[in-house]
């Protein structure tokens, strides 16, 4: 559906290079990344508002690399709303339909559906300055779809909302997706937002993609340390393989299969990470014995670091679990963990 | 509560400044009898000069409106090279003398200067005809005008115009559907502060133009040739007749935006 093919950009100061994406027809696509990978770049650059250096975007079979932003038919939302102050809610919403030459009675209906969706009927004539974050975020959502763009790009839509709010337009967002045929491409930095909106995502670091693949790949395979520290896999190390197993500063980890040779890291995910303490008989490949050196308060998590040999682990338990097994640092401990849960790249 | 002495220098020097401003403008204002206010403004020459520069003034404003917006909106939108260099260009009319401004417009219009010889040729007079006035007040206005229509432009967030893009919008439908509309306010008080500036110029004008007098000339003449008295009752009427004016203007403006 939405193609970008090698695209470079060339900015003051910063530079997206050989950006490949491909987006199916009506698919809810996450763009992850830190601060400064240039997401929002990237989505400006697909809308057609920052001149690019060389590539191709295509919208089905039409390369639109040269149309200018109104012949697009791409919607943007960003993180502060953009809504027009000095139009009402209801003005903002048919803000497009100047420009697009549709039929009054179908379009009243779209309006109608759209305001019921975002659940916003009952503020159609406020002006922007009288509304909440979340209320604001959903008039430009429906802003957007009311022309019914081919594409939506969403800048970081919930990060500016309170939580409460957040979870409000994240449904909606839900809902809209659902009853479109449009296709949503967004930017966040939130594992919740990609967890429960994305089919696929993306990882971007310094102007360039590090992993594209479906959610559940990318969080359980990361193709790089990038990516894997990334989306929270904190026990990376550098690791020699020899057959179905590897070694970690003297630590000899079992992986239970053959590892492909050019591999140069392992991961395993905190969460895996049994932490227990007498020795655990279980069917898990990989048992050590180490001392806590450090517990940490995550709010609903403490993150235990154990130190096993030279090499520190990192496992996470609930609040509950650290006083049954009455954990504290200085005491030793065994960890456990399946030679499933070990990724290897 | 015992105020610090701190405080009271801050008022004191407050009230020094206050009276300053005030006491020579009441003072004149209140120095023409009514007999002679209602006289003077019966005078051919004095209505004929106030509206002469009230017109010119007005004229230097609109020229300034319609060739300096697209100027405002490029330096609010865009960096390039030499940017601080063109900011600092458009400030010179503010900081150049005023009889200097004159001269050096005459040197660029006068007969010896190949622009001065084309004007001529096409039948445009600008030493001493109402052209040159308001080649001159424009001189000085404009900066007035493009710095804040300028700061209007970039208080407008560019997402605004980036989202009307999106949603279909030319450059064209997006600058006067959302960019106008939100600074236009800017715009008008960079009109008036334009318009203000024009009324008042008298030393590039002099050089140019003494005749058709404008009111600052008018009110000079008569100062030098009959004395302050009877130069009072002109100033009284330009003042007062500028205030009205840009009392109306603001009033009327503040009216649009309620309703909007």
């Amino acid at each position: 559906m939405i193609r970008v093919e090698d695209l470079n950009i060339s900015l003051p100061g910063f530079d997206l290079s050989n950006i490949n994406l491909s987006i199916e027809e009506n698919e809810f696509f996450i763009l992850m990344g830190p601060t400064g990978a240039g997401k929002t770049v990237l989505l400006e650059a697909i809308a057609g508002l920052v001149p690019i250096k060389s590539g191709k975007i295509l919208i089905g079979e039409k390369d639109i690399t040269r149309l200018p932003p109104e012949k697009r038919g791409i919607s943007i939302v960003y993180q502060d709303y953009a809504l027009f102050p000095h139009l009402t809610v209801l003005e903002n919403i048919t803000y497009g339909l100047h420009f697009h030459r549709i039929d009054k009675a179908q379009a009243e209906k779209r309006l109608n559906r759209l305001l019921e969706v975002v659940n916003l009927s009952h503020l159609k004539e406020r002006l922007p300055v009288n509304l909440s974050g979340g209320e604001k975020q959903r008039v430009a959502l429906a802003r957007a779809l009311m022309v019914e763009p081919k594409v939506l790009l969403l800048d970081e839509p919930l990060s500016a909302l309170d939580p409460n709010f957040r979870e409000e337009v994240r449904n909606a967002l839900k809902r809209l997706h659902q009853s479109s045929n449009t296709t949503f491409l967004m930017v966040t930095h939130d594992f919740v937002e990609v967890l429960s909106l994305a089919g696929r995502a993306a990882v971007m670091n310094k102007g360039h993609i590090e992993q594209t693949g479906h959610v559940k790949e990318i969080f359980e395979k990361p193709a790089s340390p990038f990516v894997a520290d990334f989306v929270g896999m904190k026990n990376l190390f550098k690791a020699s393989f020899s057959g179905t197993h590897a070694m970690v500063l003297g630590v000899r980890i079992e992986i239970g299969r053959t590892v492909d040779p050019s591999s140069q890291y392992l991961a395993v995910r905190p969460e895996d990470i049994v932490i227990s303490r007498n020795k655990f008989s279980s069917s898990m490949r990989n048992n050590y014995s180490g001392i806590i050196t450090q517990i940490d308060n995550q709010g609903f998590y403490y993150e235990i670091t154990v130190q096993i040999k030279d090499v520190s682990f990192k496992g996470l338990i609930t609040k509950g679990a650290l006083i049954e097994l009455g954990l504290e640092e200085g005491i030793p401990v065994y960890v456990s963990f399946k030679a499933s849960a070990v990724h290897t790249f | 509560m015992k105020r610090e002495p701190f405080f009271w220098i801050t008022i004191s020097c407050g009230l020094v400044i206050m009276a300053f401003i005030l006491l020579p403008l009441i003072e004149m204002m209140t120095a023409p009898s009514l007999s002679m206010l209602k006289e003077t403004i019966k005078d051919k020459d004095v209505v004929r000069s106030i509206w002469l520069s009230i017109y010119t003034a007005g004229l230097a404003a609109l020229i300034s409106f319609v060739l300096g917006t697209p100027l405002a909106y490029l330096l609010a939108r865009r960096d390039f090279m030499g940017k601080r260099l063109v900011e600092g260009i458009i400030d010179l009319p503010i900081v150049i003398p005023h009889p200097v401004v004159g001269i050096a417009i005459l040197s660029v219009a006068g007969k010896n200067h190949w622009i001065g010889h084309l004007l001529s040729e096409l039948g445009i007079r600008v030493m001493g005809s109402v052209t040159g006035i308001v080649i001159v007040l424009t001189f000085v206005g404009m900066p007035f005008y493009l710095n804040a229509a300028k700061n209007g432009f970039e208080n407008i967030s560019p997402r605004l115009e980036k989202v009307s893009r999106s949603l279909g919008a030319s450059m064209f439908s997006t600058f006067f559907r959302i960019t106008f509309p939100l600074a236009w306010r800017s715009m008008l008080i960079g009109i008036i502060m334009c318009c203000a500036r024009a009324i008042s110029e008298f030393g590039a004008v002099v050089i140019v133009a003494y005749h058709p007098m404008i009111a600052p000339v008018l009110i000079y003449e008569r100062f030098e040739a009959y004395g302050l008295k009877y130069s009072q009752p002109v100033a009284v009427w330009l003042v007062s007749i500028c205030l009205v004016l840009f009392l109306i203007l603001r009033i009327l403006t503040l009216r649009k935006t309620r309703e909007a």
